[in-house]
């Protein structure tokens, strides 16, 4: 095939690799990428059943996971490497990557310190009326607001 | 299929001096590949190369999207509105056989396209039937799952927390029924037309589409299922 003796002396589409007329080769790639997700799988659903694990960090080793296990599926299944031949494809993964973290992470954050800066009264049930001067008691955890907050 | 004939049959036997990357759409190789600058040298890239290319684009983009409904959720979360939360509702043990049932369609679609490319058609044929049968199982069970929800008046239309559910495990899951249409109609089409260059590009992009499915749902059963029944 022509396309062969192309990909020899170009990029490599994503999700193509060098080897894969050789079945065998390719299919051991793909057996260690399925091994390695099941194991990350039952490793995140183990961690939410558990004891062991102290309580607070079960986000973070669950995002662990999560990433490592995205990582895998991109090397053995989509056959992204680090090649010179793969450098567009990861520049494109690497924006991806760039645009989902800003989405997801800068709406968790801003959201989150709206709840907790803005909301916290209506949740709690209290509303102290205003009085001039009197600046009001930041709730556990938020900082102080330059100029005082409250105010308005 | 007119874009094969395209394609030198025979490139030249030309070791490239220097290997950039970074020329998208045009070959590496070539005479004068190191000096030109600014234009792609040695002609343009194969079309498997800038289709695999394109559909890559739009899959990240599709997980773009994908990101907005996960940050919508996750500020929803907490906005049960009185109703059932997820720690009530969801069933792990569910939610762990669809997992097992996605990862292993994918691991049968990459059989498929290594009797893709080893041109055996009826072990592609039989990698397919497997695929379609697994994501059929997993679709199945979110649809059961979606019904028993709405049966125990936790519809999407319950709390801002249901709503944004429904939106992304039913994003996915529309996703999940467009690659079960399209991997049938990989098969048909390999059937009938055989191992064409087009065809076999379209198949490319399918398996690409349904590893980048699996990758969604890594995120969807850490986020949405077990971030949001442990709080």
């Amino acid at each position: 095939m022509s396309q062969t003796d192309d990909r020899a002396h170009a990029d490599v589409a994503p999700g193509d690799e060098y080897a894969h007329e050789e079945f065998g080769s390719g299919l051991r790639s793909y057996l260690i990428g399925l091994a390695l997700a099941l194991l990350l799988t039952a490793a995140s659903f183990w961690v939410t059943h558990t004891q062991v694990m102290w309580a607070p960090a079960i986000p973070v080793a669950l995002l662990t996971f999560a990433i490592a296990q995205m990582g895998v599926h991109l090397v053995f299944f989509l056959h992204l490497t680090s090649g010179p031949d793969n450098t567009n494809n990861i520049m494109a993964l690497a924006f991806g990557v760039l645009i989902v973290f800003l989405l997801f992470g800068g709406s968790v954050w801003i959201m989150h310190h709206m709840n907790t800066n803005m909301m916290a009264p209506i949740e709690g049930g209290v509303r102290m009326p205003l009085q001039k001067g009197v600046p009001l008691q930041p709730g556990p955890g938020m900082p102080m607001q330059h100029g005082g907050g409250g105010h308005h | 299929m007119s874009s094969s004939a395209a394609i030198p049959g025979g490139l030249p036997d030309v070791v490239p001096m220097r290997r950039d990357p970074n020329h998208l759409g045009h070959h590496a190789a070539g005479e004068g590949e190191s000096r030109a600058t600014g234009h792609g040298t040695g002609g343009p890239s194969s079309k498997r190369i800038v289709v695999a290319y394109g559909f890559w684009i739009f899959l990240l983009s599709d997980i773009v999207m994908f990101a907005a409904f996960f940050a919508a959720f996750a500020v929803l979360r907490g906005g049960t509105a009185g109703g059932p939360t997820g720690a009530e509702l969801f069933d792990i043990a569910n939610v762990a056989i669809e997992t097992v049932l996605l990862l292993l369609s994918s691991f049968a679609c990459g059989v498929a396209t290594l009797a893709l490319n080893a041109r055996r058609a009826l072990l592609f044929q039989a990698a397919m039937a497997v695929t379609f049968l697994l994501g059929a199982g997993f679709l199945a069970l979110e649809l059961r799952e979606f019904t028993d929800l709405v049966a125990r008046d936790a519809g999407p239309t319950r709390s801002a927390f249901l709503s944004a559910f429904f939106t992304v495990v039913g994003c996915h899951g529309l996703h999940v029924t467009a690659g079960l249409l399209w991997l049938l109609t990989m098969m048909a089409q390999v059937f009938a037309k055989g191992f064409r260059p087009d065809i076999l590009r379209r198949v490319m992009c399918f398996s690409l589409f349904w590893h980048a499915l699996d990758i969604v749902w890594v995120a969807v059963f850490t986020v949405v299922y077990l971030m949001g029944s442990a709080a």
